[in-house]
């Protein structure tokens, strides 16, 4: 069953593929949607305990080395609702016809191998669907076709090339060293060579090679321009799942679960993860385009999940799951925004907008819970991912870093609050009287996600109480 | 063993001559035809070190069909100016001379160091059929270059031949 979460996506792709005139024009949108809504209701179920995903038989023939474990489920769950808000959005975004098409049937194929990624238990096979995934968002990134977003796929192309070469190179070096390239092969290996000087090389060359995926800092130089430059619904995938999966997954399911997390990973990972996040927001506070300050914002989120993988402790793998999760949909729900804006105003300066809330009342309210919750506001969801990881931290007896993140949640909130009050509040900006509210596509999809970040800040502390009594 | 050691010299020498030739070159044809012999000369590294299908794979993708691809792409853009191209040429030169040195001096530290890695290397698998390799034991990868394929004939439409209708 676990294989189908792969084969789906890729037989529709080829399904729709074969000659059936207009009719897959037509179907490709609702297919893509039926297939995320289904994969988002299978892992939410398996995430409750409600089905057993392993239990349920599947043909031989269908039978891949595989394997599935709540990180899993919670990536397949993200990815079901990126993947399902892109897709939604591409409707009033990108042209009907052919355009729309090859653009759904690009998202269904990362969405395979996003989901593969989830599943492999093989550091090469890792690195090939690692690669699918990037392949897709080059294209899909220069998919409008303009000076722009040439320039940002070129960056992408380059940087993403350097940590191509980076993984070979460290699963080169693992083969020596294990002989396989199986999770638990290469587990074994380290465990019993920790200190030979091939394995820290090829240690420290694959976690540089997906903090360049993942665009943390100082290896960002590619992110902004590529959120910036894409087109919407490319952005929500790449913010909301695209790099996360090929870089922040990768690098919890590598660091914890295949080299195992001793006081020098966990040094590398706790100062890569600080630096990332007091930067990119001062980098976030000095933007005055809107998606650009989303994009440095994306680096900051990211870097808090790093903090938590770093405490290396069992509270912070959680903290680090969790905020994954919530990450996931407030920076979706962020850019769906700056997809309604720029759809409606054709401007991302937020010098030139102002009052919209006004025009644009679910916009303005879904767009502040959005970013009350990446502030680390209570009770919204990304309250407490936040703590937790500040919890584990201490707990880790690292203070000095738990006191960097909670320093670093005010300069969130100081950019959020920019980019609520510079757009949504106030008086309205001249020349935006006649804006309207974004179709029922983009104002659903981000009603959707608000009440996700409130309905999971509301229950959490109710799962925690369960959890403890 | 004196005869191997200076075929490899020899076949070492000529891979660092084509690549420094496909780096240097003024000629974007002859860039993408000197990457095609380095290919070809690293395929001969790969065939005395007993990896034939690695070795088959280098040649054929590597200095067969991406030198076309290359070629392909080069025939759509447009050729720089003289004057460009001697421009480029000097930048170039000014940014990557310190490389050589670079390189020289990090390989010299390096056996200074006298690293031991000390460890207990498996055999290589040589004798395993590369057919039962492809289809019972990296399936899943197969499935994955299916996926990267069918991206990139997605790209190619997306990119080159709505963009031909378009003009």
């Amino acid at each position: 069953m676990v294989s189908f979460f792969i084969l789906v996506p890729f037989l529709c792709v080829l399904l729709l593929n074969l000659p059936w005139g207009n009719l897959a024009r037509r179907l490709a949108l609702w297919v893509g949607l039926g297939l995320t809504a289904g994969q988002a209701a299978v892992s939410a179920c398996a995430l409750a305990g409600w089905i057993d995903l392993r239990a349920i038989p599947v043909s031989p023939f269908f039978k891949y080395d595989l394997a599935l474990d709540t990180l899993s489920i919670v990536l397949l769950l993200c990815s079901a609702l990126v993947f399902g808000v892109a897709l939604l959005l591409s409707r009033p975004l990108v042209s009907q016809g052919e355009q729309r098409f090859n653009f759904v049937c690009l998202l269904l194929l990362m969405l395979a191998g996003t989901n593969a990624v989830a599943l492999v238990r093989d550091v090469f096979s890792l690195y090939v669907f690692i690669e699918a995934v990037s392949i897709v968002s080059f294209i899909l990134i220069s998919f409008n076709k303009d000076q722009d977003a040439f320039e940002g796929a070129f960056k992408y192309i380059v940087l993403s090339s350097m940590a191509t070469v980076l993984m070979v190179l460290s699963i080169s070096l693992l083969v020596l060293v294990a002989g396989t390239t199986s999770f638990d092969g290469v587990r074994a290996a380290v465990a019993a060579s920790r200190h030979a000087g091939v394995v820290l090389g090829a240690i420290g060359l694959f976690l540089c090679g997906l903090f360049i995926k993942g665009g943390l800092m100082p290896f960002h130089g590619w992110l902004p321009d590529a959120y910036t430059c894409a087109l919407n619904p490319v952005s929500v995938c790449l913010a909301g799942i695209g790099t996360k999966a090929v870089g922040v997954y990768t690098l919890i399911r590598l660091a914890y679960f295949v080299f195992g997390i001793d006081a020098a990973v966990s040094q590398a990972f706790l100062l890569v993860g600080a630096f990332s996040i007091v930067a990119g927001s001062l980098a976030a506070l000095n933007q005055t385009d809107y998606k650009r300050l989303l994009a440095y914002s994306s680096i900051s989120q990211v870097g808090y999940i790093i903090l938590g993988l770093g405490a290396g402790t069992g509270l912070g793998l959680a903290a680090a799951a969790f905020h994954f999760f919530n990450h996931a949909v407030f920076k979706t729900l962020l850019f769906v925004n700056a997809g309604a804006l720029e759809q409606k105003t054709g401007l991302r300066d937020m010098r030139k907008l102002g009052g919209l809330s006004a025009r644009m009342p679910l916009t303005g309210f879904s767009s502040l819970i959005g970013a009350l919750s990446a502030a680390g506001v209570p009770p919204l969801s990304g309250f407490w991912s936040k703590l937790l990881i500040i919890i584990a931290l201490i707990g880790a007896g690292y203070h000095g870093y738990a006191l960097v993140a909670v320093l670093a949640s005010v300069l969130t909130l100081a950019y959020m609050l920019a980019w609520q009050r510079n757009i949504f509040f106030g008086p309205l900006a001249a020349g935006l009287e006649n804006i309207e509210e974004a179709g029922w596509e983009i104002s659903g999809s981000a009603l959707l996600l608000a009440v996700i970040l409130i309905g999971v800040g509301i229950a959490f502390p109710l799962y925690l109480c369960k959890l403890i009594w | 063993m004196q005869a191997n050691l200076v075929i490899n010299v020899i076949i070492l020498m000529a891979l660092i001559g084509a690549g420094l030739w496909a780096i240097m070159t003024r000629s974007l044809i002859r860039s993408a035809i000197a990457l095609a012999l380095t290919s070809s000369v690293l395929t001969m590294v790969m065939f005395r070190f007993n990896s034939w299908l690695a070795a088959v794979f280098e040649l054929s993708v590597c200095a067969g069909l991406i030198s076309v691809v290359f070629i392909s792409t080069i025939s759509l853009t447009e050729p720089l100016s003289p004057q460009e191209v001697l421009k480029h040429m000097r930048d170039r030169l000014a940014r990557f001379a310190f490389l050589p040195i670079l390189i020289l001096v990090v390989g010299f530290a390096l056996s200074l160091l006298k690293v031991s890695y000390n460890l207990p290397l498996p055999p290589a698998a040589l004798e395993q059929d590369a057919r039962n390799v492809l289809w019972y034991g990296r399936e899943l990868d197969l499935l994955g270059q299916v996926i990267i394929l069918i991206s990139g004939v997605f790209g190619v439409i997306i990119l080159f031949r709505q963009m031909r209708r378009r003009s």
